[in-house]
């Protein structure tokens, strides 16, 4: 009973700090995306609420709840409000499964530094992820607009063609763990036997999948401004825009935790255990290893953002299913071969 | 002729154009060289823009060094201003040019600072300013008066330099 007490306890404190992270990281994932986007164009970028307008996530949030919250007409009233917020459980729940450090020993109990250490846990995020499609197809054609329902159905398309080569690269990185729970996954990557360097080009089709997964540009075609207008969300405003607005950005800091976690090693700092450090410490570089990849990640996904522009929607279809398919199916067969040299 | 320039197409990309991402680098590292160098902004309340001399700011009256305004209330800058601004009405005194404005009224609401009052007028007594910062609340506040228009001529040379080179 007390065990059972004890893990309670684990695991809400786990829930409240992992949450608390993610609300934070967004917040300041979207200052720094309008900040790197002010550099790559030489401006200064918001610096006015608080000190270099580090206040400015805040007050965007403040100024999105008061609002006024407009449904359109013709909209679908009830789907058109449960939108936003299967995206927004879709992108919060991913978390659970993703580890950000080994486990460690409290009270003489092992604890893994993650929510729920599942043994299904890359499959319940391909599966979250299909549903976070939803989100996206409901808004648009819940809406009663042209716009939104372009974007909802390109969006289901993206998914559609973009979850095959994403299922294909992952099926190599499962060669090597031999299991689906991705402390496994992990910690089959120990030293530099990182997936991405054993495997390049699934590592790249990964990368581009999770980009148009997270419906990030060049892969934005779901709202794509010039030609949707805002796409899924043109009818959306006050906290319902902000809910889509805060899934996308949670959902890429999925995308980059699931990139560290797949094939950057995850947690694993090359080497640390021969440094010599006590177990704490040991412990705490892995954590900031794994936050460190992380963030190189979310900014390489900003970076890219302000330098490449979108695709035409054909060239989006025919690279996923022309190049990226076949790419990821290639992948699979030198991840089997390799896999087959170094047994 | 420009019809008949054959248009350069780019059809045939080399292999490592094709295969893109050595193009996604190149662009990448661009963007990359950008993040360092400095920024243009320029931060407005607190850095102001220094406009040039041929800047059509605020319309404003020229107003010689001994406080007389140069105007003569002929009214062809009334005449002549499309968004019909202007209202003057003449007045007589005894001074040597017989004739001055007794109220001289530029609505800022309608102005759209195209200077053809400073084109037109005889006296180069109306002439634009560098003033950018115009701001009211209400309409009747709008209308600027003799006592927002006139300005001391000091203030004025540039741009009076820049009409006398340039207008004509
Ligand atoms: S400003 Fe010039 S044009 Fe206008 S009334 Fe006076 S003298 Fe005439
Ligand atoms: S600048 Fe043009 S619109 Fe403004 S007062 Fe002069 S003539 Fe009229």
């Amino acid at each position: 009973m007390n065990d059972f007490l004890f893990y309670i306890i684990v695991a809400l404190v786990k829930i409240v700090i992992i949450a608390n992270m993610i609300l934070i990281t967004v917040s300041y994932l979207v200052y720094f995306e309008r900040k790197i986007s002010a550099w790559t164009q030489n401006r200064v970028g918001p610096n006015r609420v608080g000190y270099l307008g580090l206040l400015q996530p805040f007050a965007d949030v403040l100024k999105l709840l008061l609002k006024e919250d407009i449904v359109p007409k013709v909209a679908n009233k009830f789907i058109h409000s449960m939108a936003p917020f299967i995206a927004l459980f879709v992108a919060f729940t991913t978390y659970a499964v993703i580890p950000f450090g080994p486990s460690i020993t409290l009270w003489g109990k092992e604890i893994p530094l993650m929510m729920a250490d599942v043994n299904i846990g890359i499959l319940y995020v391909l599966a979250l992820t299909s549903i976070g499609v939803y989100a996206i197809t409901f808004a648009g054609w819940s809406s009663g607009s042209k716009y939104s329902l372009l974007g909802g159905i390109r969006s289901s398309a993206q998914m559609i063609s973009y979850e095959i080569s994403m299922g294909f690269s992952i099926a190599g990185v499962l060669i090597f763990s031999q299991s689906l729970r991705p402390m496994e996954i992990v910690i089959a990557q120990h030293g530099w036997m990182w997936n991405a360097v054993l495997q390049p080009v699934g590592f790249l089709t990964f990368v581009v999948a999770a980009f148009a997964e997270t419906n990030r540009l060049p892969f934005d075609l779901p709202e794509a401004e010039p030609e949707l207008v805002g796409g899924y969300h043109t009818e959306y405003s006050s906290m319902k825009f902000a809910a889509f607005f805060l899934a996308e950005y949670a959902n890429m800091i999925i995308g980059s935790a699931m990139i560290v976690t797949l094939y950057l090693g995850g947690w694993q700092f090359p080497y640390v255990e021969t440094f010599g450090f006590s177990p704490a410490v040991t412990i705490g570089l892995q954590v900031g290893a794994f936050f460190v990849k992380m963030g190189a990640l979310l900014f390489f996904f900003i970076w890219v953002r302000w330098s490449i522009p979108r695709f035409r929607y054909d060239q989006l279809m025919n690279i996923g299913w022309k190049v990226m398919f076949p790419l990821s199916l290639l992948n699979l067969i030198w991840a089997a071969i390799l896999a087959m040299i170094m047994k | 002729m420009s019809g008949t320039v054959p248009k350069k197409r780019l059809k045939d990309l080399s292999f490592w154009q094709k295969i893109y991402v050595p193009e996604i680098i190149k662009g990448l590292s661009q963007t990359l060289k950008q993040m360092f160098q400095p920024s243009f902004t320029m931060e407005y309340p607190e850095v102001k823009f220094d406009p040039p001399a041929s800047y059509r700011g605020r319309p404003v009256l020229v107003q010689e060094e001994n406080g007389i305004e140069r105007c003569v209330a002929c009214g062809l800058c009334s005449r002549v201003c499309p968004a019909l601004a202007i209202e003057v009405q003449a007045g007589e005194t005894e001074r040597e040019k017989e004739r001055y404005p007794e109220k001289f009224e530029i609505n800022m609401l309608r102005c759209i600072f195209c200077g053809l009052c400073e084109e037109v007028c005889p006296e180069e007594a109306i002439v634009m300013s560098k003033d950018y910062e115009i701001v009211f609340t209400n309409r009747a506040d709008a209308l600027y008066g003799k006592d927002k228009l006139l300005t001391p001529i000091a203030k004025l040379q540039d741009r009076i330099n820049f009409l006398r080179q340039y207008k004509g």
